[in-house]
């Protein structure tokens, strides 16, 4: 709402400047977002009558304009604008002028011709398009011929003006009106209002033998208002009047429908004007739209119409969209010679449903989806009578139809004013809420008990204009802006002391995030929206799990049309992304929530861990998912560490290891879709599968044109958090020495490690305490087809120090197991 | 005898004094006091003496013998220092080369952002509650005095998977689900961090977002504690000389609503390109809990109260990190990412 500060001031007196206004405005409740000084820049311009046009001696597209100005001499300005018509009075920026952007006029010669000054444009004056015609954005600004030359032409357009601009919540469709605005300076203020609305001709009720009105449902229209304007001469407006519209941010048109803007600017109240002539019968039918109904709206567009919506229609067809738009078959043009003017008041709901199935906003259907004043419905009319006399634009036709069918009854609310102070804990006397109170045109009535109580209590009457006001909790608030929020003290509440936790899953996830970062992951966030092309992408077969998404009703962009299965795409678009400007090292995780449609087709890892947020919801899961490329840094002094499928199966080992999740297994997985089959494992924790690690298959790598190898992992958290951990106990420290031998086998390359390892623990018994694998060999000194391990094993005795024969016995019987069980050679 | 002594002692003075390193001076050590060394080998002539010619003798051998050894002393110490010196010249380092490179991770600044809001309310003794991102229409709308048709759905745009279940638009729904659960006890002190979905996409806004939603119902809660209580939060979060203001505004399930902005972190409040020339910044929308939602998750108005806050994640990491395009969050680029 773009209030003037000119206009505002006819209503209220205003005992402070527009910058302290807005500020005050904003501190009780009416937030001002910015203040324009219109034409701030703007000087010296005057208007000025065109004489003579002459051609431009050596150019084609200039003329040479021979300006009446006021002063005594013709001023000579050649313009290239190609609207310019003798007799035209224009703007007209003389010597030493400023323009809007702060462009200073001076003389000039234009090949050859001399020019004193410029001829000004609408956007020269900083006027936009949705206030002037278009054509006057870019080419003069003209105004009617009429106007006499010389005048200020800031003055005369209305530029010396302020504009606070308001963003009205829309609880307050009140103050989307200067009227609403004004009660509330009024209130802020102390001060009184000034408005009078006389009625025009109210009598004898002539009107009743052109207009007939029909209301079929009451409850969505309470009230309609007709009045008829006969020998109306349809022009411009005066100067006054568009400026008031564009100060409002409305493009003048003519007189007639700018004056029912002007009063809907003024009062709030939305009014339409038909062109009487052309409604059949002179009959107004407020009714629903039938099923397949056609309106050609006033923009243009053919609008295809549904029974939930309301139209106006006269005996034959729809005339109107109901409260938000009117239809070009009745529309007000230059032949028009009698209105009919409409003030009614619309189901603000019907009137919201019907403006976002078109798609289609006006100033009218903003007001009536956040409700009209019931009660100013005739006032708005006798205005628009008074003005259109004052203006000379018609004659008004006595009397008025008022189908006003269910009146408004005002609403009595109890207000005990100790609660005030309960709810703010503040101490405002209750002289001071009533003070507030009958400020904003509350009535009250003071009732010293109140029927249950011995309160002494307040029956306060809302006025019409207030619809959002509907209990005793308004109320307090109206009195808490009124009195100030920054005049309520800042407290700490007291009660029981509560203990903030921060909850085991968030605990546990917050640990991972620790981890994984001191692994060197960096932690991502994306979207939790897939494309579902992705998944043709990562090579997913059609009856995938996977494919089986969420899908959003109204997506935002094509890429964001379900909800993700998987965290994977989003990290590996991340890691492709990263590429692409050439980052080409690092690893990546996220810890987020999947989403699968049917509880009952879970992905992968069976029923643990649903997330009960009741039926006809997707489940959600937590998931952690990591992808990496390239290596780490290297330096002088410390090779690279490939950021590959053992740097990620290690971090996995510390993180299950940070957690307490014992017995972790990586079994290798030979046929999981997108991943490279020999580079594959099931993560398992205690023989349930959690995840999985992989490097991406070359193909999916192909689909997303990277050229380097991408590791993979991804964990269901859900499932993990369920699972068993140990808890941290004490092992008493080793009183005897542990003696370490390392052990090298050579076996066929196929056998893994992990059967090795099981051996080595299974023999090794009570004396091996730990063994660690530190060396993998393949070459010239190995068999074709077999490889070496090398294990350094750590023996150690609680009671003794263990002797040389004791550990080459422990030794050798590790050896003869993995001969005999593996074909192992020891080397 | 005392002559081949005497001769013994000058030669050995010389050997120690020319030995340049350690390993000469044990050879010396051998060659004049070995078991077979020299000093040795002139004692063995002793035999043929007189008793008390012996005894003087033997006097003066072990007078060398102690004279060499001191000397031998001496000098490996000498050596031993002059060693040390070598060393510590020839183990000199570059100690302005590089350190080892620690390949550490970066949190995401959401998180740790969130990390510092979850941590000054948990002091203040707030839990925290999940809820779900797919939501129902009631939790996200309905129970929070937000029909259907209300003018207050349009300020949220919002994703929809089918007409009543939706992306929730805010953590708000949270609130509800904790006082269904919770209704009639008290007191309730929670907030719900986590993401929320509007249909919007520009510098400011992404079609995704974090939201931290507050809440606290007890038996005299007022708006004033509400003051109190951000006020604490922006304070810890912007500093401690960060002012707040409280403005009027409307949220369909608080009442009294207001928006909250505190000075700016930019120009402190000043008037700068951050804050618009204002001085402030909006940070996050509060009120006490409109009755009707608390009547519709089982409360009783008349017997407790409560206040609910909503703050925006990403706005706070924008201004706590000078980040101008909230987009930047969800680039994920690396070199972004490692900054923080």
């Amino acid at each position: 709402m773009r209030v003037s500060w000119q206009w505002l001031k006819e209503y209220v007196d205003i005992p402070v400047g527009p910058e302290e206004l807005a500020e005050k405005l904003t501190l009780t409740g009416l937030s001002v977002a910015g203040i324009h000084y219109l034409g701030k820049e703007i000087e010296k311009v005057v208007t000025g009558k065109i004489q003579k046009i002459n051609a431009h001696p050596k150019a084609d597209k200039l003329v040479v304009c021979l300006v009446d100005t006021g002063q005594e001499t013709l001023g000579q300005i050649v313009t290239g604008a190609p609207n310019v018509k003798e007799g035209q009075v224009v703007s007209v920026a003389l010597e030493g002028a400023r323009l809007a952007g702060g462009m200073v006029i001076k003389p000039a010669k234009f090949r050859g011709v001399v020019s004193q000054g410029m001829l000004c444009s609408g956007s020269e004056l900083g006027l936009t398009m949705d206030i002037i015609p278009a054509d006057q954005v870019h080419g003069i600004l003209v105004f009617p011929p009429d106007t006499p030359s010389g005048q200020n032409v800031k003055t005369l357009l209305g530029l010396d003006d302020v504009i606070l601009e308001l963003e009205v919540t829309p609880n307050r469709g009140d103050c989307l009106s200067m009227l609403g605005v004004a009660r509330e300076v009024a209130a802020m203020f102390k001060h009184s209002l000034r408005i009078q609305i006389p009625e025009v001709n109210p009598q004898p009720n002539e009107i009743k033998e052109y207009v007939q009105v029909e209301i079929e449902d009451v409850a969505l229209c309470s009230r309609y208002v007709a009045r008829l304007f006969k020998q109306v001469k349809v022009a411009p407006s005066p100067l006054w009047l568009q400026n008031r519209l564009r100060a409002g941010g409305i493009r003048p048109i003519n007189n007639i429908v700018d004056l029912t803007n002007y009063v809907m600017l003024e009062l709030g109240q939305p009014l339409h004007a038909f062109d009487y002539d052309r409604l059949k019968e002179g009959k107004i039918v407020v009714r629903k739209a039938k099923e397949g109904e056609e309106l050609v709206s006033l923009d243009g567009v053919t609008r295809t119409l549904s029974p939930g919506m309301l139209v106006i229609a006269d005996t034959k067809e729809p005339v109107a969209l109901a409260g938000v738009m009117g239809g070009l078959n009745t529309e007000v043009t230059s032949e028009t010679t009698t209105v009919l003017l409409e003030a009614a008041c619309f189901h603000p709901q019907t009137i919201r449903r019907t403006s976002q199935i078109l798609n289609l906003r006006s100033e009218s259907s903003n007001r009536f989806e956040k409700g009209v004043d019931m009660e100013g419905c005739a006032l708005s009319v006798h205005r628009v009578a008074q003005i259109l006399q004052h203006i000379q634009a018609g004659e008004v036709v006595a009397g008025i139809i008022d189908q006003y069918l269910k009146p408004f009854t005002p609403k009595t609310i109890l207000l005990k004013p100790e609660r005030v102070n309960f709810l703010l804990g503040v101490k405002i006397p209750e002289e001071e809420v009533e003070d507030i109170l009958s400020r904003l045109n509350f009535q009250i009535q003071r009732q010293l008990s109140e029927p249950s109580g011995q309160a002494s209590c307040l029956i306060v009457k809302v006025p019409s204009y207030r619809p959002d006001i509907e209990r005793e909790i308004d109320l307090v608030e109206e009195v808490a802006r009124l009195y100030g929020y920054n005049q309520i003290p800042a407290t700490l509440p007291f009660g029981t002391t509560t203990r903030g936790r921060r909850g085991e899953e968030l605990e546990i996830y917050a640990k991972i995030k620790e981890v994984l970062v001191s692994c060197g992951l960096n932690e991502v966030v994306t979207f939790s929206f897939i494309n579902p092309a992705v998944f043709d992408l990562f090579d997913l077969p059609q009856e995938s799990p996977y494919r089986n998404t969420i899908k959003l009703q109204n997506p935002l962009h094509k890429e964001q049309v379900a909800m993700r299965t998987t965290l994977l795409p989003g990290l590996v678009e991340v890691i492709q992304r990263n590429f692409n400007r050439r980052v080409t090292n690092g690893a990546i995780f996220e810890i987020g929530r999947v989403f699968y449609p049917d509880p009952n087709s879970r992905v992968g890892f069976g029923q643990a861990g649903y997330l009960p947020y009741g039926p006809a919801l997707p489940e959600e899961r937590m998931v952690l998912a990591a992808a990496g490329t390239g290596r780490t840094l290297n330096s002088w002094h410390q090779p690279a560490t490939a950021i590959d499928f053992y740097y990620f199966k290690g971090a996995l080992e510390i993180l299950f290891a940070a957690l307490g999740l014992v017995k972790i297994s990586f079994v290798p997985s030979l046929k999981e879709p997108g991943f490279h089959p020999g580079r594959t494992a099931q993560v398992t924790v205690n023989g349930n599968q959690v995840g999985l690690i992989g490097e991406l298959h070359p193909v999916v790598l192909e689909n997303y044109d990277l050229p380097v190898p991408v590791v993979v992992f991804s964990v269901d958290l859900t499932k993990l958090i369920s699972l068993p951990r140990k808890s941290k106990t004490y092992a008493p420290l080793p009183h005897f020495p542990g003696i370490n031998r390392d052990i090298a086998v050579m076996l066929p390359k196929d056998i893994p490690a992990e059967e090795v390892c099981g051996l080595i623990r299974e023999t090794g018994g009570n004396l091996l305490r730990n063994f660690r694998l530190f060396d993998v060999y393949q070459g010239e000194q190995i068999k074709k087809g077999y490889r070496s391990l090398a294990f350094t094993l750590n023996f150690q005795a609680d009671d003794r120090t263990l002797t040389d024969n004791e550990i080459v016995v422990n030794v050798e019987a590790i050896a003869a197991t993995l001969r005999e069980k593996l074909g192992a050679e020891l080397r | 005898m005392e002559e081949k002594l005497r001769l013994m002692l000058k030669a050995a003075q010389q050997a120690i004094a020319n030995a340049q390193d350690l390993e000469e001076i044990n050879k010396v050590r051998i060659h004049y006091l070995g078991k077979k060394g020299e000093l040795t080998r002139i004692l063995r002539g002793m035999g043929a003496l007189a008793a008390n010619e012996r005894r003087s003798y033997g006097q003066l051998a072990n007078k060398i013998r102690e004279e060499i050894e001191e000397a031998l002393e001496k000098q490996t110490n000498v050596l031993k220092n002059k060693e040390i010196q070598e060393r510590l010249v020839a183990e000199k380092i570059d100690v302005t080369l590089p350190g080892n490179i620690f390949y550490l991770g970066h949190l995401h600044p959401v998180t740790t952002i969130l990390y510092q809001i979850e941590n000054i309310f948990l002091g203040l003794g707030f839990s925290i509650a999940e809820g779900p991102e797919v939501e129902h229409d009631y939790y996200n709308f309905e129970a929070l005095n937000i029909p259907p048709e209300h003018p207050a759905r349009e300020l949220q745009d919002t994703f929809f998977i089918t007409p009543n279940v939706l992306l929730r638009t805010h953590t708000s729904p949270v609130q509800v689900r904790t006082m269904e659960v919770t209704a009639p006890n008290i007191p309730v002190k929670i907030i719900a961090p986590g993401k929320a979905y509007r249909r919007d996409d520009d510098a400011t806004h992404t079609p995704m977002f974090h939201q931290v939603e507050g809440l606290a119902i007890d038996r005299q809660i007022t708006f004033a504690d509400l003051k109190g209580i951000l006020q604490v939060f922006a304070a810890e979060m912007f500093g401690a000389g960060t002012r707040t203001r409280f403005r009027p505004s409307f949220f369909p399930f608080t009442e009294p609503s207001a928006e909250v902005d505190i000075s700016c972190v930019m120009c402190a409040g000043q008037g700068c390109r951050v804050c618009s020339q204002s001085g402030w910044l909006e940070i996050l929308g509060c009120g006490m809990v409109h009755p009707r939602v608390l009547e519709m998750s089982g409360y009783n108005p008349e017997e407790v109260t409560g206040f609910a806050f909503g703050l925006g994640v990403e706005r706070i990491a924008m201004l706590k990190y000078g980040i101008d395009d909230m987009r930047l969050l969800f680039e994920n680029d690396l070199r972004f990412l490692t900054q923080f």
